[in-house]
């Protein structure tokens, strides 16, 4: 009788205030591709963290192929067969593929890691060039060079923490070969994820997790999308409304906006046109890293080198103006970034609305103003209320919300200001499928009230499911726009390598089709 | 999340204990104010060893720093005197720090606002009026400002980095002071010793008790503090401030001027800096001196994470700073010994500030094995 790969029974752990994992059990046979599902807080990652070894479980026993083990740490988990690819890639930007590699296995030489990586890579068709640096290769590659990375140790188990988040529809495609295959030489996977259709697509099995406990065991070729949401998050998503409206005045008119990369790893914008209406939601496809952010940036105002004339909101030539100029004129922006940039981190939520509203503030001759902090803390706490946000309330700091609940608190604040044009960049990144849904109504929502809504996002379901009109950016590059009826998930994903120029649409460029 | 750092000993018994830092949740509201406290009791407890080692008895020697310094009322205003620059001086330097302006050059911008403030004071003669103290004072301030304004140039335009240019400043207002009181300032009456002629009474700052050397200054300050709470706390230009210094791109994100973070902080402990270095030179001492750098610029920093950054805190650990400082005096004129005792107290409450400080963020668990 074959032992399974993994045996985890009875795992717990607790952190003061939360039980990650509460008497976890979980079986991976030899060959198997088994997911793991739930929703952002459920214990996905503390669970893969204890098989790695870098956190120790209070309770339970792990077993590895029969045997009951005991792993310290990650070296340890390597040596006896377990690898791990993570969702954040650890990988030094000015060394080539081959170095970074090879940091971890200092007992070779690096002649003989550059042959063992383009072995491995011709093996699995992961197309590669040892010697190029990291800093010039896609988001994409990069995955490549940690995946190669994780196959070089020979795994028995390889664990991949949301691997498609970053890729293309194309890219996924591949990626899914390679495991695919590597499933048939025996390898076991641990596939994380909250995207039901590609666990349907992948894996044989599947263990869900909701607050820490395991809701079901289940071969998920055999569960609906249905089935399977109301095991993560005990409820099926409700279905958002997108009616057809007519699209008004420009709100936001972007006219051949090029601008040269302000660090040396970003992307030169070039060319770009873009036009934004009220009452329409256009959105921007694209894998990370193509330019969005410098983008983001020249929008929003954080970066104000575009050239006079390039940025226009309603007749206004916004381009030298800063971010709070922009405020005023009505434009709201949710950035990508929520801690750090979005929200401060160790600032109460309270606090965290003066980055962008000043209703509080009154005398603003002196000092900047003053802070009415009675009515700040009452503001917070409408927010908090109306976007049903689960925070302590208008004191507690940013940091100590999920992502999901720290989105809603800041997606809300800028709602709440009532904007013209909203831009929002990934609004549902590392966000709950609850908070997704409720994320995505609120975009919605604005857009039925008037409002010119840019979303940039790199999920493509997302943006099919709340655009008007779709644009796709490769290489510092703007498409030409699609009404969503006309758009399809292979027309898209072949726009984002660039290649719309070569089609008819190029004579097209510039025009709009209004639905 | 993840658990920190582990060490471990071996009991009498053979059992393994394991020591473990464990990463809280939530800052520990107790250790941020507890965390001060046992820094000094381990820094009194070094110093009793400290004391032993150099054959003194450390009862005496603990006499010296933490009674002496506050066993009378005339020890008291001493005492006070020298809170006065430390606090003046940490309540500006913690606008920099709180907005990630690194400026060590604090005893720099003392410096030239005493010059300055001197300058002003050197014009007064036998028949000016008391109204002389208000333009020492705001020439200190402006030569404080002036001082800071060279960092603050030369970061906005060349980039350079403030923590060296704001460091090698204070380098050259040394050299600009030796200049001034052994040649130009230097009192022809004053037997070549480096230092001006004594101010006029009427540039006198003015003094809050008869029969202490205790000014004004002392409520400066404490104005000084609650004027800074205001603007930290209360008012949207002190929150832009704070947020440059702690989340940069949250900053540029909400529309905050890093520019004009770099410049208001700099302006403000300049100033600050400066209007110490008038309150001293107008005050207790009478005169520019060549001896007038006693490190206030450098013992302010440490008075600044003392007391947390925080404009009430830094008024108890000014006041710690100044016990030091003339603990030291005593111990050396007692006691007959060193007077880098004062620096050796003040390093030892910070490194322990350091270590005490991870108490706020992690936890200690010891665990048992067998």
């Amino acid at each position: 009788m074959t032992h399974p790969r993994l045996q985890l029974t009875g795992i717990t752990k607790a952190y003061p205030g939360v039980v990650a994992n509460s008497d976890v059990s979980l079986t991976v046979m030899p060959g198997e591709t088994h997911a793991v599902l739930g929703e952002n807080g459920a214990g996905k990652s503390t669970l893969m963290k204890i098989i790695y070894g870098s956190i120790k479980p209070d309770a339970g026993e792990v077993r590895l192929n029969g045997q009951p083990i005991v792993i310290h740490n990650p070296k340890e988990a390597r040596a006896n067969g377990i690898s791990m690819v993570f969702q954040h890639f650890n990988l030094f930007d000015t060394m080539t593929v081959a170095e970074n590699v090879w940091l971890g296995l200092a007992r070779e030489s690096l002649e003989q890691v550059t042959a063992s990586i383009i072995a491995k890579a011709n093996e699995y068709g992961l197309d590669i060039d040892p010697s190029r640096p990291v800093h010039t290769l896609s988001v994409g590659e990069m995955q490549r060079v940690e995946i190669i990375r994780a196959l070089l140790t020979r795994p028995e188990l390889l664990i991949l923490d949301e691997p498609t988040s970053v890729l293309t529809p194309q890219a996924v495609e591949k990626l899914f070969v390679v495991l695919k295959k590597l499933a048939s030489e025996g390898c076991s996977i641990l596939y994380i994820s909250h995207k039901l259709h590609e666990i349907r697509e992948l894996c044989t099995a599947c263990t869900v997790l909701r607050g820490g406990k395991v809701t079901g065991v289940c071969n998920p070729q055999e569960e609906s999308n249905a089935s399977l949401s109301r095991l993560m998050i005990g409820a099926e998503p409700p279905q958002l409304e997108h009616r057809p409206q007519q699209a008004g005045e420009s709100r936001l008119t972007v006219k051949n906006l090029s601008l040269a990369r302000e660090d040396q790893f970003g992307v030169d914008l070039d060319g770009i046109s873009l036009d934004v209406r009220a009452g329409e939601v256009v959105g921007i496809a694209g894998v990370s890293g193509n330019g969005q952010k410098e983008l983001l940036y020249a929008l929003s105002g954080e970066d104000c080198r575009a050239p006079a004339g390039s940025i226009r909101m309603k007749d206004k030539d916004v381009s030298k103006l800063h971010p709070g100029a922009r405020r005023r004129l009505g434009l709201h922006f949710v950035p990508e970034e929520r801690l750090g940039r979005g929200a401060v981190p160790t600032l109460s939520l309270a606090h965290n609305l003066l980055l962008t509203r000043t209703g509080s503030i009154s005398n603003p001759k002196f000092a900047g103003g003053w802070i009415q902090v009675k009515k700040l803390e009452d503001h917070a706490s409408a927010i908090i209320k109306a976007f049903n946000v689960k925070a302590g309330g208008p004191h507690a700091m940013a940091k100590s919300l999920s992502g999901g609940n720290l989105q809603k608190f800041i997606v809300g604040r800028e709602i709440d200001a009532k904007p013209t044009l909203f831009i929002v960049s990934q609004p549902t990144w590392g966000v709950d499928v609850g908070a997704a849904a409720q994320i995505r109504g609120e975009i919605l929502a604005l857009r039925d009230a008037g409002c010119a809504v840019l979303v940039v996002s790199e999920e493509l379901e997302e943006l099919f499911e709340v655009s008007d009109r779709l644009h796709v950016i490769a290489r510092g590059k703007l498409s030409p726009s699609v009404p969503i009826a006309q758009a399809t998930v292979e027309k898209i994903g072949e726009w984002m390598s660039g290649l719309w120029e070569t089609g008819a649409v190029a004579e097209r460029g510039g025009q709009h089709h209004h639905a | 999340m993840d658990c920190g750092k582990q060490g471990q000993w071996r009991s009498v018994g053979g059992n393994i204990i394991m020591l473990k830092l464990e990463a809280r949740q939530q800052p520990s509201n107790f250790w941020v104010y507890g965390s001060p406290l046992l820094a000094l009791l381990i820094t009194v407890l070094v110093g009793v060893v400290l004391f032993v080692a150099l054959g003194k008895d450390p009862l005496r020697g603990l006499e010296m720093f933490f009674w002496q310094p506050i066993r009378s009322s005339y020890a008291l205003g001493e005492l006070m005197v020298k809170a006065t620059p430390l606090l003046i001086i940490a309540l500006g330097l913690s606008v920099c720090f709180r907005s990630n302006v690194m400026n060590i050059g604090a005893e720099g911008q003392y410096v030239i606002g005493a010059i300055f403030a001197s300058g002003v004071a050197l014009l007064a003669e036998k028949t000016t009026g008391n109204w002389i103290v208000l333009p020492i004072l705001l020439a200190g301030i402006v030569g404080g400002m002036a001082w800071a304004a060279l960092t603050a140039l030369l970061r906005d335009l060349f980039n350079a980095n403030e923590i060296l240019v704001s460091l090698m400043l204070v380098y050259v207002a040394l050299q600009v002071l030796s200049y001034l009181v052994g040649g130009p300032w230097m009192d022809p009456q004053g037997f070549n010793f480096p230092q001006t002629k004594i101010f006029e009474a009427a540039t006198h700052i003015p003094r809050l008790i008869q029969g202490s050397r205790m000014t004004i200054g002392i409520l400066i300050a404490l104005l000084g503090s609650a004027a800074l709470w205001v603007f930290l706390f209360r008012t949207r230009a002190g929150f832009a401030l704070q947020v440059g210094g702690i989340a940069p791109a949250a900053a540029r994100y909400a529309g905050f001027s890093s520019r004009r973070a770099l410049w208001t902080a700099l302006m403000i402990s300049g100033g600050a800096a400066g209007l110490a270095g008038a309150l001293e030179v107008a005050g207790p001492i009478g005169q520019l001196s060549g001896f007038l750098p006693a490190g206030y610029g450098f013992a302010a920093i440490i008075v600044v994470y003392v007391g947390r950054l925080h404009p009430i805190g830094m008024v108890f650990s000014a006041i710690l700073m100044s016990m030091f400082y003339i603990g030291g005096e005593m111990a050396q004129s007692r006691l007959g010994l060193t007077k880098s005792l004062t620096g050796v107290f003040q390093g030892l409450l910070l490194f322990s500030l350091l270590a005490c400080d991870t108490l706020v963020n992690y936890s200690v668990k010891f665990k048992r094995k067998t």
